[in-house]
């Protein structure tokens, strides 16, 4: 984790709210207490880190192919919509066939939307970045039509919702805690996601195509079906935190879904440097941040977008910072990585 | 013909008229990142700037009375976001597409902290032309009211084309777009001009965020902008990085964007949010339809990383 970049920019942000009138000390102050300060908030932080560890893998994955997707949103949305349309499917049977549908439709249908990004790029050549946000519009778009429309619940009068998917299938807390299992499943597949990439021949596949596409095709990797499943299986995370909202927070899919947990991954992933296992951390601590809004909104009269100041800032300093990696110490230049700008999926015939 | 709005001429003037008005922010925005593009650069970050050019035109025109002077400061915030970007690009291994990504969250997040005082206040907008003054039907009136900024966006258009064309600068950027080993061999600063390009086309986004605040839909709030500032990186790539072509890409985004209020104008309010994603769609079909995995396209500056 960048705690340098980290620690740069809370000064940052503290000169910045400084100028906005408030008490810089009793800010942090605040937002310590909002995020980690008593057993309540700190679950509080937890629950809104276990969807970030999803969409961050939606970013992550891809980049260690090279490429910079930013699709977790639109992922996110469908799957969830994908999870009560499998609810309403298996109605009033087993909670954990319920559950299982759930996860596997809100799975599939985040799975589907990013491997079509991955594939465009592979396959045509066009640029996932673009494509992956025109489609996070596009998948809002459809969720709303959806639930303001056809899968409309007449009851929900106030707020456009689809039928709830019932008690029985909501998803409940790990014992002893506050918060839902859909932590389990974020830690459970970054450190997958950390196996896969790290530790297996797919991995090692995608590593080497993140580092030279050209190179991976001519020395005989199946290149177009490595980049499509890696985009499919980061897809089928961001979809995963979908079916988790719904199941486990809002036991229904309305417009509450949509509050930027796929865009604020992207901002976990590269603060992680997209490092699947530190994920983890970045998450608890972005997570915290979020967490501590309504407390500086509260305390500190200071508009809700504070949060977001800060959130844009950490992402400015993070990459500012990549240019000084390396140069104090060893223990920073660890591994090459593979680059940070995005390589070629696809080959040109560009005479460079 | 009648005033009457189920007329068989509603819905096309209805679209016409939506295309004037939602095309100016398109077209501001893509001419910035066209010039920005041409240097070799992707500022991703436009979408930030739009809104941060939006947020303050809308306070410095409330608080100054004049809608021009907000014009005027949302391009200088603009040119500062801009002057960013170039500045965190030009630091050896930083990625133009990350920090665009960045700066878009920046600026969105500052704009909604800053502009939090003026979601309530009526800030004086910018005026325009009655170009149907000699219809008496009021829906062609109302499609044909120019805004002078929308007109200065004309001329932009048709100015950049003959700067890129035509002068020594425009020459300049080209050539450090298209190769930037071969520009510092000629003895110019790649950083330079590609800040230059940054900032100058960072204004351009600027002033189309003023647009969105000061004249359609003409108020500030949080959801005003909806990703025209992405869309008009994709409208560059459609418009072949050539200033006039952005021109006719901007009107034809904008049909598509009025679809949705043109419909609801002559009554048809089903699949609002279906007809709202229009622009997205087509933009995401006129993508796949124009890339390809094997050529680059025509047009475009070698030293660009979106194709690359």
């Amino acid at each position: 984790m960048p705690l340098g970049g980290i620690a740069v920019s809370f000064a940052i942000f503290g000169g910045f709210v400084g100028l906005a009138g408030a008490n810089v000390l009793d800010v942090y102050y605040q937002m310590y207490r909002g995020a980690f300060g008593s057993w309540f908030s700190f679950q509080n932080t937890l629950v809104r880190a276990a969807p970030l560890t999803l969409t961050a893998l939606c970013t992550a994955l891809p980049a260690q192919l090279g490429l910079v997707i930013i699709g977790g949103e639109g992922a996110l949305v469908l799957g969830a919509l994908g999870a009560v349309v499998a609810a309403h499917a298996v109605d009033g049977g087993n909670p954990w066939v319920g559950l299982f549908a759930m996860a596997a439709a809100g799975c599939a249908v985040g799975g589907a939307l990013v491997a079509l990004e991955g594939a465009l790029r592979t396959l045509r050549g066009v640029n996932e970045t673009i494509s992956s946000l025109l489609l996070n519009y596009i998948a809002i778009g459809v969720f709303k039509h959806l639930v303001e429309g056809p899968m409309r619940d007449p009851a929900s009068l106030n707020k456009p919702s689809t039928r709830p998917i019932g008690e029985a299938y909501a998803l409940g807390t790990i014992p002893g805690m506050d918060v839902h299992w859909g932590l389990v499943y974020g830690v459970i597949a970054c450190v997958a996601a950390y196996v896969l990439m790290r530790r297996t021949a797919f991995g090692f596949a995608a590593k080497v195509i993140g580092g030279n596409a050209r190179a991976a095709q001519l020395s005989g990797l199946a290149v177009h079906r490595v980049v499509i499943v890696t985009c499919g299986l980061a897809g089928a995370a961001a979809g995963l935190a979908g079916m988790v909202e719904v199941a486990a927070v809002h036991g229904t899919a309305n417009a509450s879904i949509i509050v930027g947990y796929g865009y604020t991954g992207v901002l976990v992933a590269f603060l992680a440097r997209q490092h699947p296992l530190g994920i983890l951390p970045v998450a608890v601590l972005i997570g915290g941040i979020g967490a501590s809004g309504g407390l500086l909104q509260r305390t500190e009269h200071l508009p809700d977008a504070a949060v977001n100041v800060l959130q844009g800032i950490l992402f400015v300093v993070i990459l500012a910072s990549e240019t000084l990696r390396g140069r104090f110490g060893a223990q920073v230049a660890r591994v090459p990585r593979s680059p940070p700008r995005p390589a070629p999926a696809a080959p040109t015939q560009k005479a460079a | 013909m009648s005033d009457g709005v189920g007329g068989i001429w509603g819905l096309p003037i209805a679209l016409v008229g939506g295309a004037l008005r939602v095309s100016a922010p398109y077209l501001f925005v893509s001419l910035g990142e066209c010039l920005t593009e041409k240097s070799g650069r992707i500022n991703l970050g436009q979408e930030g700037t739009l809104i941060m050019g939006a947020m303050s035109g809308y306070g410095v025109s409330y608080l100054s009375g004049s809608p021009w002077l907000g014009v005027l400061a949302a391009g200088c915030v603009g040119v500062v976001l801009g002057a960013a970007h170039a500045w965190l690009c030009s630091l050896p291994r930083v990625n133009d597409v990350a920090v665009g990504i960045a700066l878009m969250l920046f600026g969105t997040g500052l704009a909604f902290f800053l502009g939090k005082p003026l979601i309530q206040p009526k800030a004086p907008r910018l005026s325009s032309f009655e170009l149907g003054a000699w219809s008496s039907s009021a829906p062609v009136r109302a499609a044909l009211e120019i805004n002078g900024l929308f007109l200065v966006g004309v001329a932009a258009a048709f100015a950049m084309r003959f700067v890129f064309q035509r002068t020594r600068w425009g020459l300049v950027v080209r050539i450090v777009g298209e190769d930037a080993d071969a520009a510092r061999a000629l003895g110019y600063d790649v950083n330079r001009v590609r800040f230059a390009a940054t900032a100058v086309g960072g204004f351009f986004a600027g002033v189309g965020g003023s647009f969105l605040s000061l004249y359609y839909p003409g108020s500030w709030s949080e959801g005003l902008s909806s990703g025209q500032g992405l869309m008009a990186v994709a409208l560059v790539i459609f418009a072949r990085w050539d200033p006039v072509r952005c021109l006719l890409a901007s009107l034809l985004f904008g049909g598509a964007g009025a679809i949705g209020p043109a419909l609801q104008s002559i009554g048809i309010l089903g699949g609002y949010n279906l007809y709202a994603t229009a622009p997205y769609v087509l933009t995401f079909v006129i993508m796949i339809a124009t890339s390809s995995a094997r050529r680059t396209l025509a047009g475009q500056p070698a030293e660009l990383t979106v194709a690359r």
